[in-house]
């Protein structure tokens, strides 16, 4: 059972999204840049960095639905449970292994990053800005997990779900909402009434 | 030194924000509205709860920054700031907010460490279930700021005459009309 009346039949961040659009915005923006837009590290790349962090901080929702848009970006399965029990022997490229040392730190705090471990992604290629998003995926995914799991957001254990979502997910990205969860009819009343009273307060 | 060549002379997430305006722009349309926007918690309650959750993060610069925006919320009391950040069971702050900071506290170290019992508490010192999302969703959001801050090892002067300006002006201003400071015009446009 959710801690508070989240909409019904909405699984995991999205309840929290129906709840309260105005900060499932930015929020969706966000990870829609992170993961979604053109950047020199693949949306398959960067949503393994999301899984690895989300399966760290053993969130169930987000690492099963992000691993399954890894899985469909990347085509297997296969890799991202490699990942998520030991990146280091998985078959990706040595840059990623590197990034994936760094979310980890940044997982458990972001004071554990040490400059080896940047050395270390630099020398095998990663650039600035690659070290960039991977530390902002990994600190976002801290957000992110912690406000589906502080929510009790129910989560379903369907895996056809996930895929659908995940592929979803890696077409479309996080900007929209996916056509098949209707906004909620108790939520189109509470933001008709926010609108409203913004309204009359910005006149 | 931070990890990355940031542009000089802006600190903490100013540095990150001004290297990357492209997520820049979201996080402070996020940050406006959960710790700026209209409430039922005060901006100061709001503030209260991202010190809190930056200081048991160990995050200096969110830890200074938001504690002296939360001082300018609250007449200029820092006191009650350190006081709530020490001990807030014994700080002067409603029922409901040391509830709300005690939900705070156990999403800081995991979502899952919330409990049923918490959330009766808060209810029960009247907490509406928008002020319990919103508390929820504060201290997940400073577990991604004050990682953000730190895993980049940004630059934290420490300058308690700096942090406690920028507070004022924070408080009075918000989060998206000072971003214009170090973000390009077309960044910061709605």
């Amino acid at each position: 059972m959710p801690h508070i009346a989240l909409p019904e039949g909405l699984a995991g961040i999205t309840a929290g999204f129906a709840f309260r659009p105005e900060t499932a915005k930015p929020m969706r923006e966000l990870a829609h840049i992170l993961l979604h837009e053109a950047n020199s590290l693949t949306p398959g790349e960067r949503e393994l960095i999301a899984t690895y962090v989300s399966s760290q901080n053993d969130c169930y929702f987000c690492q099963t639905s992000h691993g399954a848009a890894a899985a469909c970006h990347l085509g297997s399965s296969e890799i991202v449970k490699q990942v998520k029990t030991d990146f280091e022997s998985a078959p990706v490229s040595p840059k990623l292994k590197a990034l994936l040392a760094i979310a980890g730190k940044v997982q458990q705090s972001g004071k554990n990053v040490t400059s080896t471990d940047i050395d270390r992604a630099r020398r095998l290629g990663a650039t600035e800005m690659e070290i960039h998003d991977t530390v902002l995926i990994a600190a976002a995914f801290c957000m992110f997990n912690r406000y589906v799991d502080g929510l009790g957001t129910w989560q379903p254990r369907d895996e056809t779900m996930y895929a659908q979502m995940g592929k979803h997910l890696a077409e479309e990205g996080y900007r929209k909402r996916p056509a098949e969860q209707p906004e909620p009819e108790y939520y189109r009343t509470a933001r008709e009434a926010a609108d409203k009273e913004l309204a009359v307060e910005t006149k | 030194m931070a990890y990355i060549s940031l542009p000089e002379g802006l600190p903490g997430i100013r540095g990150l924000m001004a290297f990357r305006p492209e997520t820049a722009r979201p996080m402070n349309d996020f940050i406006e509205t959960l710790l700026h926007g209209p409430h039922t918690l005060t901006p100061g309650e709001r503030e209260l709860i991202g010190t809190y959750v930056s200081y048991l993060n160990d995050c200096y610069y969110c830890q200074t920054c938001h504690g002296y925006i939360a001082a300018a919320c609250l007449n200029g009391d820092e006191e009650l700031v350190k006081r709530v950040k020490a001990d807030f069971q014994h700080a002067d702050i409603s029922e409901k907010l040391k509830a709300l900071l005690v939900i705070a506290g156990k999403v800081q170290k995991s979502g899952k460490s919330v409990t049923a019992e918490d959330v009766a508490q808060a209810r029960a010192a009247e907490a509406s279930d928008l002020e319990i999302h919103d508390t929820v969703l504060i201290s997940a959001a400073f577990c991604m700021f004050n990682r953000y801050v730190d895993g980049l090892g940004t630059w934290q002067p420490r300058d308690e005459a700096m942090y406690r300006e920028r507070g004022k002006r924070i408080a009075r201003d918000g989060y998206v009309f000072i971003s214009q400071e170090y973000l390009p015009a077309e960044t910061v446009a709605k």
